[in-house]
């Protein structure tokens, strides 16, 4: 059986992914949820591991919500990423 | 700094602070002769009567570390002329099931508000949570602070799920018909994650009505509606019948010929009721309440898909499942909850509501995948046929049956 990924794994895909779309496009959990459950395979990676994935994000400020008429995860402001 | 406390002049506003009763434009005033924030509320609000145009702007990044709810995040389009409301963020609090308050906790909330807000607050919003209005982003994280320390907690907002609300229910009514309070409660802690972490392609509302009356108008306002009803006779006490005809009811004008199923017939000395095209409507058991009660089964209907015009226009529930008993710890319907939250996270477009996604999918192919039967019950009006399949008359004919 194939080894599951770790949630610091999944954090960083995800991170990577959204710094990437950063003023390109908006993502939101589902996306980032789909996209990496692609990438690792679903018997590696499982939805619950990324949404520990994307609760490990916000809670360190590394990425933040935020909402365009939908709820979107996005990096977070210069300024905060500065501080 | 004698100029910040001065209220701005606004005679279009003054029209609606006129006359005896409440006026919005008086309780704004008031919290202005304290709060710089309302000042400026009032001069934006002026102006906008006069230019009959809005001058707010919402979303963007705003909340508190780790929630992606509970912040509204609203700014002015005139911050250089309305500095003091250039940010005017909506705070919502998640609210105790069936809205029960300690008029002490309430001070301490309004408190709260006056050192960190405008001190405005409209207390209820149609999602039911605590509705705080206008902060500046700085104020967010101390204002979540405070919150906590006092027992409260962030209500939902964006593509969450939203605070559950649900009736008075048992506390304080005799036709609930189960503990509104109770499931409320559950739900609230067991989606905790989900309220404060967007995940879902839009909002998910659940609201709980202890009956059919559906005091919180949930069949027009959630995506789940959990309405309570009963299953057996309606329990009739014939003395007490007898007594409202006494007291000058008129049973059949009142009772019987408003009975949307026509299932109940008065020949003036007893009413009869035939249960079985009895639809719940409640009307008779409102006109004569000490005579009349819901059957001794009880439990609730759920209901899918209601939703206020956004995208597309507003929709009503209708029935998913026409009973379910509500006792705790709710494990069938957390179970369906959970299937149609994956399906719809799975499958739905960004913006679309369930139950629109229910539209665009067909129900019977919704129903499909949840694992539900297909029911009478669920054809929401009559003409309407949601779950045939046709599947058979699309098959080829075999070749021998062509020839």
């Amino acid at each position: 059986m194939a080894e599951a990924v770790t949630v610091e794994e999944v954090a960083e895909g995800i991170y990577k992914m959204v710094k990437d779309a950063a003023g390109v496009k908006k993502l939101k959990p589902t996306d980032l949820t789909k996209a990496m459950v692609e990438h690792f395979g679903p018997e590696r990676c499982s939805k619950d591991l990324c949404k520990e994935a994307i609760r490990t994000l916000m809670d360190s400020g590394r990425c933040v919500y935020t909402y365009f008429g939908g709820s979107f995860i996005e990096l977070p402001p210069k300024e905060d990423t500065a501080a | 700094m004698g100029d910040e406390k001065k209220i701005p002049k606004t005679p279009k506003l003054d029209e609606l602070d006129k006359g005896p009763w409440p006026s919005f434009v008086r309780e704004i005033k008031r919290a202005a002769e304290k709060s710089p924030m309302s000042r400026g509320l009032l001069g934006v609000l002026e102006r906008s009567y006069n230019e009959k145009v809005g001058h707010w702007k919402h979303g963007g990044i705003v909340g508190v570390r780790g929630y992606g709810g509970g912040v509204i995040g609203r700014y002015s389009d005139l911050p250089e002329e309305f500095p003091d409301i250039a940010h005017f963020h909506t705070i919502r609090v998640n609210q105790p099931a069936g809205w029960f308050y300690t008029s002490a906790a309430l001070r301490t909330i309004c408190d709260l508000w006056e050192r960190h807000g405008s001190g405005l607050t409209n207390l209820h919003g149609s999602t039911g949570d605590i509705i705080l209005l206008g902060t500046r982003t700085e104020e967010l994280e101390p204002i979540f602070s405070e919150l906590t320390q006092m027992g409260f907690d962030l209500g939902g907002s964006g593509s969450d799920i939203r605070t559950p609300s649900c009736c008075v229910g048992p506390a304080r009514c005799e036709w609930a018909c189960y503990d509104t309070l109770g499931l409320t409660y559950d739900l609230t802690m067991h989606y905790q994650d989900e309220i404060h972490r967007p995940a879902f392609p839009y909002k998910f509302k659940f609201k709980a009505a202890g009956c059919p009356n559906d005091c919180v108008a949930s069949i027009a306002r959630a995506d789940l509606s959990i309405i309570g009803t009963w299953k057996g006779p309606i329990q009739v006490d014939a003395a007490a019948v007898t007594a409202y005809t006494k007291d000058g009811t008129d049973i059949q004008a009142d009772v019987c010929d408003r009975c949307p199923s026509k299932c109940m017939a008065w020949d003036g000395k007893a009413l009869t009721i035939a249960n079985e095209w009895c639809v719940r409507c409640m009307h008779c058991i409102n006109v004569l309440p000490t005579a009349l009660r819901p059957g001794p089964e009880r439990g609730a209907t759920i209901l899918v898909g209601a939703k206020a015009p956004i995208i597309q226009g507003a929709m009503l529930s209708s029935v998913l499942v026409p009973f379910m008993k509500m006792e705790p710890p709710y494990t069938a319907l957390k179970e369906l909850v959970g299937k149609m939250l994956e399906l719809w996270a799975e499958e739905g477009k960004s913006r679309e509501r369930i139950g629109e996604f229910i539209q665009r999918v067909g129900l019977g192919n919704f129903l499909e995948a949840i694992g539900l039967e297909p029911l009478p019950e669920m054809v929401a009006h009559p003409r309407e046929n949601p779950y045939v399949f046709y599947e058979e008359y699309l098959e080829e004919e075999p070749t021998e049956a062509k020839a």
